[in-house]
């Protein structure tokens, strides 16, 4: 075991570990926000830069600091390294600069997004945004388009985190979309008028920590904090069948997979359960989901049903009152 | 000019082929070592002479292979790195076009040091017509027991490769051409794990540059002590510096690390000045990357000292009065270049070039090549100029590779030298356009005789 | 790869052709892919594309792509994430000839600019267009590493250096000539990979 301290706090994990992960088992504001890393696909990760942190000492052997910040999902921890997040106005500064740069040219549509509401980039953007945008160029746009019969694909609020990419090669026997071109310009396109179909395809959404892929048959039909998540099952032979429902009333409005604290769906799930099964019949419904009480969507979603309590008047007011 | 060493021979004629190379002394440095010395004793005098790699960033290049993973079973490579393509450097494409035995040298030399069966050239595409040249060689070479089965009668066999890539020039750096060569996107990759342990196919390898393979033939022949002795202190032995921009001798020059800057700016041997008797302005001594330095800090450090031709001295000052020597891409600049057209022209360089992997460089370089597209054209505002800093420094030390600090750098240093000129842009953008346009109209062609080709 | 496959590859049209290397180049191509260890043929992609756009038309359509993905056995979305991004690689139709100027630092301070605006005076194109006639595109290129003799482009991977208008006129000259000939003067890929 390594001890590493993150922000003063001690931990002890596993040689190989990760910086990010480090903080995960800690728990809390010590764990850095994480756009591209999906601790589910491997070989993701690095790329959005939202992760850095400042390593202060990097062993117990090398006390010396890491000339740069390091991306923390990708960096394993040293034993006795000193890590820096939240205690570091370096870190602080840097993370600002890039949530600058995933902005730039992000639609900002969050009005008419279907994703608002649990969407990685509006969290990011409360917790490190700048109140003004100090950019005057127009954002480059991409024509709106389907990648499957059930998936659609609004390229303009990409922020190029390879997620589905990697859920297409890993999850899937036959990868028909990538990411197309470099630079300003590249993008995730199947280059040709081709249907993504595989039975797995559908988990792209859930992965996706933008508006990017979105549902079709969840499109516009309601913002997602009028909705209640229920733990919700049924027997499947394609996957392990446990879900969330989305309910409006008994009615379920969408499937998704079930998503941990971190956003990472705790068991990927199949197309059928996930675009097919919208009759609340076809489920059979655990309970309420937890959601953060700081979530849009905690509002008015009550996790369990406290007994009934009846409430009694005080007697000397409804005395007076009567 | 004497000390020669990686150039000694460049003038004799016919000297990219086989026999004339040989007949020089060519490829004795094989033999030496394959038949006098053994793999680590190679590998000692290459970290003797101090050697570090001649891409631009400088690692000793002994260090760099001591790193190499030898406890697993998997197989080595060693990829030459010849993907040339920083602006204002084209000395790797001089060496292959002229001596592509020596490179060869280097590299069996190099594989046989660390243990490498099978070594690849990653060729940049555009130069195709290398691509023949050096399958000569290497044809040329095993015909002559030089590469191939068991070469020289020893049980070290090694095959040469040539990769072409076809366009990015992200492919220069080490994981992005390693992924390049393995048929991917060049992506850069994510560090750690370093080449050294994961690189190409996931097992252990080296990528040197050219210049740094082509070296280790003459540091084995004439021992590293002996090549440490040559230059100034951690800069040792000589470089090639590939001169360009407003000078009288563009060209491809092999000096000893130390000389001045001065004289190599303005001595008749190399640059030999700047031409129609203008004034030097202005430098980007190690490749477009470096920052630029104005006339006065490129002659003489911040502290009155002579700026030299060495990784120390060109780093005096840091980015604050100082650059990089970088890979010897030597741009001069005379009295009438544009600071603001120019870096506005690098880093729509950047921009284009940019893999769009990681968000600051993907989103950065975009940014600052509209905002200074703006400014050049007479759109900019005040504001502007103080964005760009914000923009160059969110972008520096926060990327996956090195592309983000070597687009930021360029306009940082700009801005911090000739801030004036930017203000001047945005305050009078007629007088500014005009002058511009007439000095384009006026520039000669060609005022020059280069030695390429 | 087995040897089977060169006699089975797969066949793609276009315009009704069979579309698919000659057995001479198909040989080649396999010596090509056998530099690279055993399942890891992938890496031949950029030289097999490089090869694929000279002899099949110039550029990169998508039957073209999916036949390189074939002969490698890789998905034709492997192909196009690679072709799209080398900027060598063209996925439109092309003139016989692409003209790409430099237009980075050294060459545009050394008259690049100059020699761009000439040629789009003469050729009567802008960049990125093809003349009517089909002989020439002219595209625009980053730092092509002749800095030292600039100003400079690349007609086919050719590179023509320290250029001036009038060599700019004698050389369209001479490709019109070799147009109507239906000659080059290129040696191909294949050729240099042998």
């Amino acid at each position: 075991m390594l001890k590493v301290t993150i922000d003063n706090i001690p931990v002890e994990v596993e040689d190989g570990t990760t910086i990010l992960n480090a903080a995960r088992k800690i728990g809390g504001n010590v764990v850095p926000p994480a756009m591209c890393y999906y601790s589910k696909l491997k070989g993701s990760g690095g790329k959005c830069r939202t992760c850095l942190v400042r390593v202060a000492q990097s062993s117990a052997k090398d006390p010396r600091p890491m000339p740069k910040l390091v991306a923390s999902c990708s960096t394993p921890v040293q034993d006795g390294m000193v890590v820096q997040n939240l205690t570091s106005p370096e870190v602080i500064e840097a993370r600002k600069g890039i949530v600058e740069f995933l902005l730039l040219n992000h639609p900002l549509d969050c009005p008419v997004c279907d994703q608002a509401g649990e969407c990685d980039l509006q969290d990011l953007s409360f917790g490190y945004g700048m109140e003004e945008t100090a950019t005057e160029e127009e954002r480059r746009e991409y024509p709106v388009i389907d990648i499957g019969e059930n998936i659609k694909l609004h390229m303009n609020r990409c922020i190029l985190c390879y997620r589905c990419v990697y859920v297409a090669d890993q999850l899937t026997d036959q990868r028909l979309h990538g990411v197309l071109y470099r630079g300003d310009v590249s993008e995730i396109s199947t280059f040709i008028q081709n249907s993504v179909t595989n039975e797995f395809s559908g988990n792209v959404i859930d992965v996706c920590p933008v508006g990017a892929l979105t549902d079709k048959t969840f499109r516009f039909k309601s913002r997602v904090w009028f909705l209640k998540p229920m733990n919700a099952h049924r027997e499947c032979g394609k996957c392990s069948g446990k879900v969330a429902a989305w309910m409006f009333g008994s009615e379920i409005y969408r499937i998704t997979g079930r998503k941990d604290q971190y956003g990472e769906l705790e068991t990927f799930i199949c197309n059928e359960c996930r675009f097919e099964k919208k009759e609340s019949t076809d489920w059979v419904m655990e309970g309420p989901r937890h959601i953060k009480r700081q979530s849009v969507i905690s509002s008015n979603h009550y996790e369990e049903m406290k007994e009934q309590s009846i409430i009694h008047p005080i007697e000397g007011t409804m005395e007076k009152k009567e | 000019m004497g000390g020669k060493i990686l150039l000694a021979n460049i003038e004799i004629p016919g000297i990219r082929d086989f026999d004339v190379y040989r007949a020089h002394g060519g490829y004795s440095a094989v033999e030496r070592a394959l038949r006098e010395m053994t793999a680590s004793q190679v590998s000692t005098e290459v970290t003797r002479s101090g050697l570090r790699g001649r891409g631009g960033a400088g690692f000793p290049t002994g260090l760099k292979w001591s790193f190499l993973d030898r406890k697993t079973e998997k197989p080595r490579y060693l990829v030459c790195n010849a993907d040339e393509s920083e602006p204002g450097t084209f000395k790797d494409r001089y060496l292959m076009h002229h001596l592509p035995h020596l490179l060869l040298e280097g590299i069996i030399i190099s594989s046989y040091a660390l243990g490498v069966k099978t070594s690849y050239i990653y060729i940049r595409g555009e130069f195709k017509y290398l691509v023949g040249i050096l399958e000569k060689a290497i044809k040329e070479a095993c015909q002559h027991g030089f590469l191939g089965d068991r070469i020289l009668g020893t049980d070290f066999s090694l095959n040469i490769y040539v990769h072409p890539g076809a366009g990015a020039y992200i492919c220069g750096e080490e994981t992005a051409l390693l992924e390049s060569l393995e048929g991917k996107r060049g992506n850069p990759r994510i560090k750690p794990p370093f080449p050294a342990f994961k690189g190409l196919y996931g097992c252990p390898t080296v990528v040197n540059n050219v210049e740094t393979l082509a070296t280790v033939g003459p540091i084995i022949s004439m021992g590293g002590e002996a090549y440490a002795k040559i230059g100034r202190g951690k800069s040792t032995g000589t470089k090639l510096i590939s001169a360009c921009g407003n000078i009288n001798n563009p060209g491809v020059y092999e000096i000893e690390m130390g000389l001045p800057a001065e004289d190599f700016i303005y001595s008749p041997e190399y640059c030999g000045g700047i031409p129609n008797d203008k004034y030097l302005k202005a430098v980007i001594p190690g490749g477009s990357s470096v920052p630029i330095l104005p006339a006065d800090l490129i002659l003489n450090t911040a502290k009155g000292e002579k700026r030299l031709m060495s990784y120390e001295s060109m780093a005096d000052g840091e980015f604050e009065s100082g650059t990089m020597l970088g890979s010897g891409g030597f741009i001069v600049y005379d009295e009438d270049a544009c600071i603001v057209r120019n870096t506005w022209n690098l880093t729509r360089f950047y921009r284009h070039e940019s893999c769009g992997q990681c968000s600051p460089c993907r989103e950065g370089t975009g940014w600052m090549e509209k905002v200074l597209s703006r400014i050049e054209h007479g759109l900019g505002k005040m504001s502007d100029i103080d964005l760009l800093v914000h923009v160059a420094k969110n972008i520096e030390g926060n990327t996956i590779c090195p592309l983000g600090d070597a687009a930021a750098w360029p306009v940082a240093s700009a801005i911090r030298h000739f801030r004036h000129e930017f203000e001047e842009h945005v305050l009078h953008p007629a007088e500014v356009l005009e002058k511009e346009s007439r000095v384009v109209k006026n520039r000669r062609f060609t005022i020059f005789e280069g030695s390429l080709k | 790869m087995e040897n089977s496959t060169i006699i089975n590859h797969p066949q793609f049209k276009r315009e009704g052709k069979i579309l698919a290397f000659s057995s001479d180049i198909l040989k080649k191509v396999h010596s090509l892919i056998s530099r690279y260890p055993d399942g890891q043929q992938k890496s031949a992609l950029l030289p097999v594309l490089h090869i694929a756009q000279e002899e099949l038309g110039g550029f990169l359509s998508v039957d073209i792509m999916d036949y390189v993905a074939s002969l490698l056995g890789i998905q034709p979305i492997e192909v196009y994430e690679v072709a799209t991004f080398y900027s060598m690689f063209y996925l439109d139709k092309m003139g016989k000839y692409v003209i790409e100027v430099c237009r980075t630092g050294p060459c545009a301070i050394s008259g690049g600019e100059q020699i761009l605006a000439y040629l789009q005076e003469v050729l009567e194109v802008k960049t990125g267009e093809t003349t009517p006639d089909g002989i020439f595109t002219l595209k625009e290129v980053e730092c092509l590493g002749s800095c030292g003799t600039g100003p400079v482009m690349q007609i086919n991977t050719e590179y023509y250096e320290k250029l001036t208008p009038g060599k700019i006129d004698k050389l369209l000259e001479d490709l019109r000539e070799y147009a109507s000939k239906d000659k080059t003067d290129d040696s191909t890929w294949v050729e240099k990979f042998c």
